[in-house]
């Protein structure tokens, strides 16, 4: 049974939309955990963590739903992205098990040290990781038949570890950012001061990522540089420029939530640029949407489930962060 | 060097490593957030504080396990793409589908309302609080329901078709979710949660009363309670499992009689008729090469009474099955042993419970909470044991009959599963390693008034009282 060709690129929409949920939410889980050792000993820490201690697993949950998405609608480009990418992704799944497991482990240890640095190795390594699968779909992958063709290293490059240092800069920003909506007093100073140092590196790590991504193979160069690509791919870098300055101006004003907004349209916007890049592609040159996708009636069968129950996690996860809400201090919520 | 069998071997040795430690923590999660459920239920409905305790006590080890849980079952999530990509490739419009129906229907739904579980119960009151706790148990239920679907489809396949790229994809979703195995081993891998999780409740609350008992001062209500409760489900949950794993095995005799023959060590075929029924092997050495099971105990004619309820019933052994399709016999027969040892010995203690209620003597007989503490993590094995049982027992396929193991693979070189294999060795003995010391830690202490809840820098608080509110500006 073939796959419909509409539904494909349903499809490719549902799994666009986890992953960039997936970015945002668990991105700025992942960048309290990448600034945790630029955080005070202590107090300051138990803060940062309680602001996302309730919500976390939720969070990831969209990575769950991420990859069980593209293994269920994609499965041809599932199977072949993730031998290509395996050594990063074994990377970001310990990574994220030190990651979740500090959650709990810091409430019981005695050696609060150990777990710290765990929760900070952990989201950064993930995060890293994270940015290196990327890197390594957008440069391409090797591809025979039906099967990756490649080898265990083929992912690493210049370009790729530039993705990963970006990812842990992005990440990094919406977590002070978070922060400063969150927290108050002495360490919400310290994350407006995090925020400006990440939010510079992020910005050139756009940059960066930016001008390196169309020089990889000439179809990204002319989607970005060359009639009519640039009509459509023009706006993106502007409306970066743009939002970039809001924020530098947000964060002078001291404002509280601004800057976490201006971050998730930063994130927005770059993911946008990604998609003028990649589509219609998964495994860019060589497997696309619709050749990957799943048969129609699996399609269906699975749309009728995301319909009736993406609107009811959208609610109740909506509800626990409004019980959650407010501003929060070391000893739990306010 | 290491050749491409070496990679499959070590592709099959990393699932199973990964797998069985993930499995580990569910079947305890399953269990203990509806014994949650039923603390908080209870002390909605009476008002008395002993059921808060309790809850309290537990949610805290509810919290490490799960998330010990929820980390590895990620890796599983990812594992099927990294290690198994032909399998996915091929299987991936028929399994995908359920896999992501766990996903939107339990994952999202535990997840989402264990942050209100764990931290909630001063925010949102008691009602809404029971109704959280409520979603987590129901959330692991759904979870169990759709990847026993997955895995039971795996074992019996219904519903499908193969297209000409070697795809399967699905004719009748009610007939793959459904498939002829599935709703035997939903309901044994239930109970198997309900059972591991009260054994363990059951050997705490056993420590506590030996150690009270050497200390000579009375137990707590709390360890009371839960000893009690535990006893209860052992009482009535082990022979259901039993029965339910009897049934299930004749469901096997029907769709995989190859496994039925490795779990028996049925390497020959009995004719049938009078004195020709099989026997019940009780143990023996398997000799998979030979094919034939060595110094074997054996009860003549019980095996035919057990499979098919008549004695003089034939049965077919593995000579009846191609020599590379015989599912090995070893490592089947015995964890299928171990399994049924267990749950037999649960029985027993079962019974024994009832026996020590039934004169008083509950909470002051040693030897039942010797037994008891020595079977707090029984369920584990047993659990472990039966899924070796049934994966082992597929085997040379990964589809029954369909798919082998060999053409499942992803084209990787052996280094490259064997460093990961590695470091996934490395990281989960050491890191669920600590997690589990921190489990064992707070179940050295007794259930007590004034337990607190799961936060780090939480202190002591009296129940219902709402002290955050003094510390807001
Ligand atoms: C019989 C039950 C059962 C079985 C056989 C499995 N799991 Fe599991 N899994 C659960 C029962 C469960 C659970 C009870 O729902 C967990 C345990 C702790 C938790 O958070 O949810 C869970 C967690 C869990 C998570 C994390 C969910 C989250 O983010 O909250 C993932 C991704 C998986 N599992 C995936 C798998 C895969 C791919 C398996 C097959 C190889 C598998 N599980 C076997
Ligand atoms: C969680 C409990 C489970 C345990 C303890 C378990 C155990 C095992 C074991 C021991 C093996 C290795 C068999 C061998 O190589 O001889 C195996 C293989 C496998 N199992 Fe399971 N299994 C579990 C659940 C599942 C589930 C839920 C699925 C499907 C969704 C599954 C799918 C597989 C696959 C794909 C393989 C690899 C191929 C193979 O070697 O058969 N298993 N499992
Ligand atoms: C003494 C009674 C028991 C009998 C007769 C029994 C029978 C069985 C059988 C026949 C299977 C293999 C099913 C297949 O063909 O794949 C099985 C699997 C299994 N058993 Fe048992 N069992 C018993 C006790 C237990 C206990 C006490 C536990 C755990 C507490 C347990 C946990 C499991 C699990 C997790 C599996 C793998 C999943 C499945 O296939 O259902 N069993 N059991």
């Amino acid at each position: 049974m073939a796959p419909n060709d509409t539904l494909s690129l349903v499809w490719a929409a549902i799994i666009a939309l986890a992953v960039f949920g997936y970015v945002v939410m668990d991105g700025f889980d992942l960048g309290i955990g990448i600034l945790f050792p630029w955080l005070n000993k202590g107090d300051d820490r138990n803060t940062a963590m309680n602001t996302i201690a309730p919500v976390w697993d939720g969070n990831e949950t969209w990575l769950v739903l991420g990859g069980g998405g593209l293994f269920a609608a994609f499965p041809l480009a599932y199977a072949v992205v993730m031998p290509a990418v395996y050594a990063p992704i074994i990377a970001m799944l310990l990574g994220l098990v030190f990651r979740g497991v500090a959650f709990e482990y810091r409430a019981r240890t005695t050696r609060l040290w150990l777990w710290d640095a765990a929760f900070a190795f952990g989201s950064t390594m993930a995060a890293f990781s994270q940015g290196v699968i990327l890197g390594a779909i957008l440069q391409g992958v090797r591809v025979t038949g039906r099967s990756y063709s490649g080898g265990w290293w083929d992912w690493l490059s210049y370009f790729s570890i530039l993705t990963g240092l970006s990812m842990v800069a992005g990440y990094a920003l919406l977590g002070s950012c978070w922060l400063i909506y969150r927290t108050e007093h002495s360490l919400q100073d310290r994350a407006f001061a995090l925020a400006r140092a990440t939010g510079m590196a992020t910005l050139a790590a756009i940059g960066g990522v930016s001008l390196a991504t169309p020089f990889l193979n000439h179809d990204y160069f002319s989607r970005w540089f060359e009639v009519p690509g640039i009509y459509l791919s023009a706006p993106v870098p502007i409306l970066v420029g743009i939002t970039a300055i809001a924020f530098v101006r947000a964060l002078r004003r001291r404002a509280e939530v601004q800057p976490f907004l201006l971050a998730l349209l930063l994130f927005l916007l770059s993911f946008i640029g990604l998609g003028v890049s990649m589509f219609p592609w998964l495994v860019p040159g060589k497997i696309s949407i619709y050749a990957a996708a799943t048969a129609e009636n699996s399609q269906i069968f699975m749309l009728i489930g995301v319909a009736i129950m993406l609107p009811i996690i959208i609610g109740y996860t909506a509800y626990s962060y409004w019980v959650f809400r407010g501003k929060v201090g070391h000893d739990g919520y306010h | 060097m290491f050749d491409a069998i070496s990679a499959i071997a070590l592709a099959r040795l990393q699932f199973a490593f990964t797998v069985s430690f993930h499995f580990i923590f569910p079947s305890f999660t399953i269990g203990l957030a509806s014994y949650l459920m039923v603390l908080e239920g209870l002390w909605l409905k009476t008002g008395r504080d002993v059921y808060l305790q309790l809850f309290r006590y537990w949610l805290k080890i509810f919290a490490i396990t799960f998330g010990m849980g929820v980390v590895s079952g990620i890796v599983m999530a990812y594992q099927f793409g990294t290690n198994w990509a032909v399998f996915s490739d091929k299987a991936g419009p028929v399994i995908g589908p359920l896999m992501a129906y766990e996903v939107l229907t339990a994952f999202f739904l535990e997840a989402g309302f264990l942050g209100v579980m764990l931290f909630g119960l001063e925010k949102v009151g008691r009602k809404l609080h029971f109704v959280a706790t409520c979603m987590v148990a129901l959330g692991t239920a759904i979870s169990t329901f759709w990847i026993i679907a997955v895995n039971s489809w795996m074992h019996t396949p219904a519903g499908y078709a193969i297209n000409a790229d070697g795809q399967f994809f699905t004719t009748s979703w009610w007939a793959v979710i459904f498939n002829p195995s599935m709703p035997y081993r939903l309901v044994h891998v239930l109970l198997a949660a309900y059972l591991t999780t009260a054994l363990v409740v059951g050997g705490a609350g056993a420590w506590h009363l030996l150690k009270d008992r050497r200390e000579s001062r009375a137990p707590r209500e709390g360890t009371r309670i839960m000893f009690s409760m535990a006893m209860w489900m052992a009482a009535i949950v082990a022979p259901l499992q039993i029965y339910a794993g009897h049934v299930h095995g004749e469901n096997t005799l029907e769709y995989q009689p190859a496994k039925i023959s490795a779990m028996e060590g049925h390497y020959q075929s009995y004719p049938g008729g009078p004195g020709g029924g099989a026997p019940l092997i009780l143990f023996g050495l398997p000799d998979d090469v030979a094919q034939v099971m060595r110094y074997k105990l054996e009860i003549p004619q019980i095996g035919s009474i057990i499979l098919k309820s008549d004695i003089e019933a034939p049965l077919d052994g593995l000579d009846k099955v191609a020599p590379e399709n015989r599912a090995p016999v070893a490592i089947t027969f015995w964890s299928f042993r171990l399994m049924v040892g267990i749950g037999l010995l649960m029985l027993v203690m079962g019974v024994w419970s009832l026996w020590a209620r039934l004169r008083g003597n509950l909470f002051g007989n040693p030897w039942l909470h010797r037994l008891a503490l020595l079977m707090g993590p029984s369920g584990f094995v047993a659990v472990l044991a039966g899924w070796t049982t049934t994966e082992v027992g597929r085997q040379p396929f990964t589809i029954f009959g369909l798919l082998r193991t060999a053409d499942s693979a992803s084209p990787l070189a052996a280094p490259a599963v064997a460093a990961s294999l590695v470091a996934f060795v490395i990281v989960y003995f050491a890191v669920f390693g600590v997690g589990t010391w921190f489990i064992i830690n707070l179940m050295g202490h007794e259930p007590h008034p004034g337990e607190t809840g799961p936060m780090r820098g939480e202190t002591t608080r009296a129940a219902g009282a709402i002290p955050d509110i003094a510390l807001a500006e």
